[in-house]
């Protein structure tokens, strides 16, 4: 038991590891301002453009979301950052991390945008050019919020994922908030900051995965 | 060289993929078997966690939804760590390829308890009380009338889960379990070259594009006609 505080839980350790790892935090918060707002607005992007049928749209744009879906997005990230130095290209670790993360998050959130705007029925799209407004005005006013409220627990869910998605950045040596973790690990010989940066983490999304149960179960109640 | 001979001598070097497919082949392999295990536990202890909470003691479920809600908030990466790297401080060691099969394992069990849940949870009451009035006890009227009803549910967001979850064995490469990801890695850095990569990416291409597949196909399947 002794043994279990001492290297999990141990105060000093953790005190010593505070500044590190707030400074990590701060690089996981801002690496999630920028993927979030930006894989949304992607995903808005592609699901908007897969509304349109003509074929040759429809068919790179699923051979984009699908292709990057299929990746799990560490392997994304390790191409990017060792793949595209031998084409000439150095990029800094914050950068292939954005571009890998924002075409895996675009995928997903085009594909569950797409979701919404389809759930939301024809009668609405007509009704709303109906009364005069433009194609943009119908999908602002009136197609995306729906399709928006509909899927809001899929939207939620998936941005829960990217926020822990940014831990990988650790492997490309992004001094975020588990590479802060394990390099305070690696000069205490002691794991404690590592479970205090599980801990963070859990306290940073706890609210929203009960958030997220309580959005599905309602929804799930709602259907029966 | 032109810059196209270039690109060509870099990322699709024949020669190279020659050298290092064996390996990749192997890494595909493992990441198969990593995967299925995975599953398997996941979904086993998933279910068996879902049948615990239906019996509705207070103190178990909120114990339980405790170490859910943990799982499901904490990056599966950092899970992975904390076996790897802390656990031996206290004496207990593993293999990279065992601490990526249980911390994966956990982490697909506490969405398939969630999901499996829900699926219970939807099964409308009467059924429960049709079920028990006919004289099945409550083990009975879970697995023969409940359970076949809400497995349909939680068919489409559990091919999901599968699906995330098995990406998440490239994760393992942190730990050196020498799955696709660590092969192509390994291979590149050997042969200064970058078309181990490439051929990693079309291992994974292979192993998931079924997948993405299948999961379109089971979601229009399986969904709910409304």
């Amino acid at each position: 038991m002794d043994a279990l505080i001492q290297n999990f839980f141990n105060p000093a350790i953790m005190r010593a590891a505070a500044p590190l790892l707030l400074k990590g935090l701060g690089m996981t918060v801002l690496l999630c301002l920028v993927v979030v707002p930006a894989g949304v607005a992607g995903g808005l992007g592609v699901a908007l453009l897969s509304t349109v049928r003509r074929a040759w749209v429809r068919w790179p744009l699923i051979v984009y979301v699908d292709f990057f879906r299929a990746f799990p997005p560490l392997v994304l990230l390790i191409f990017i950052f060792f793949g595209l130095p031998f084409l000439g290209l150095d990029l800094p670790a914050f950068a292939a991390v954005v571009i890998a993360f924002l075409l895996n998050t675009s995928s997903y959130y085009g594909e569950i945008l797409r979701a919404g705007i389809e759930s939301v029925g024809s009668g609405q799209t007509e009704a709303a050019r109906s009364t005069g407004l433009g194609r943009v005005q119908t999908l602002a006013y009136v197609v995306v919020p729906q399709a928006v409220r509909n899927v809001l627990p899929d939207l939620i869910g998936n941005t829960l994922e990217v926020v822990k998605l940014t831990s990988l950045a650790s492997v490309v040596a992004l001094p975020e908030l588990l590479y802060a973790a394990r390099s305070a690990q690696s000069v205490t010989y002691n794991p404690s900051p590592i479970v205090l940066a599980a801990a963070v983490y859990f306290v940073l999304l706890w609210p929203g995965v009960r958030l997220l149960s309580r959005l599905e179960h309602r929804m799930l109640a709602s259907r029966r | 060289m032109t810059d196209f001979q270039r690109l060509v001598f870099s990322f699709f070097n024949l020669e190279v993929m020659r050298r290092y497919l064996p390996a990749i082949l192997d890494g595909f392999v493992l990441t198969i078997w990593l995967a299925v295990a995975v599953i398997a536990t996941g979904l086993a202890l998933g279910l068996a966690l879902a049948t615990l909470r239906s019996a509705q003691v207070r103190p178990l479920t909120w114990a339980l939804v405790l170490v859910v809600d943990l799982l499901r908030a904490v990056p599966p990466l950092v899970i992975i760590v904390l076996f790897y790297f802390a656990l031996p401080h206290v004496g207990i060691r593993m293999s990279g390829v065992a601490a990526t099969w249980a911390s994966l394992s956990l982490v697909l069990a506490a969405y398939a308890e969630e999901i499996f849940w829900a699926g219970i949870l939807a099964v409308p009451r009467g059924q429960w009380e049709a079920a028990r009035s006919t004289g099945l006890s409550f083990g009975q009227a879970l697995a023969f009338v409940v359970l076949p009803h809400a497995l349909r549910l939680t068919i489409p967001p559990l091919t999901n889960r599968a699906i995330a979850i098995t990406k998440g064995t490239a994760l393992g490469s942190v730990v050196g379990v020498p799955e696709i990801l660590t092969q192509a890695i390994t291979g590149q850095s050997f042969s200064g070259n970058a078309s181990p990569l490439t051929l990693g990416a079309a291992a994974y291409l292979v192993l998931f594009v079924p997948f993405v597949a299948v999961g379109r196909w089971v979601e229009t399947r399986f969904a709910w006609k409304r």
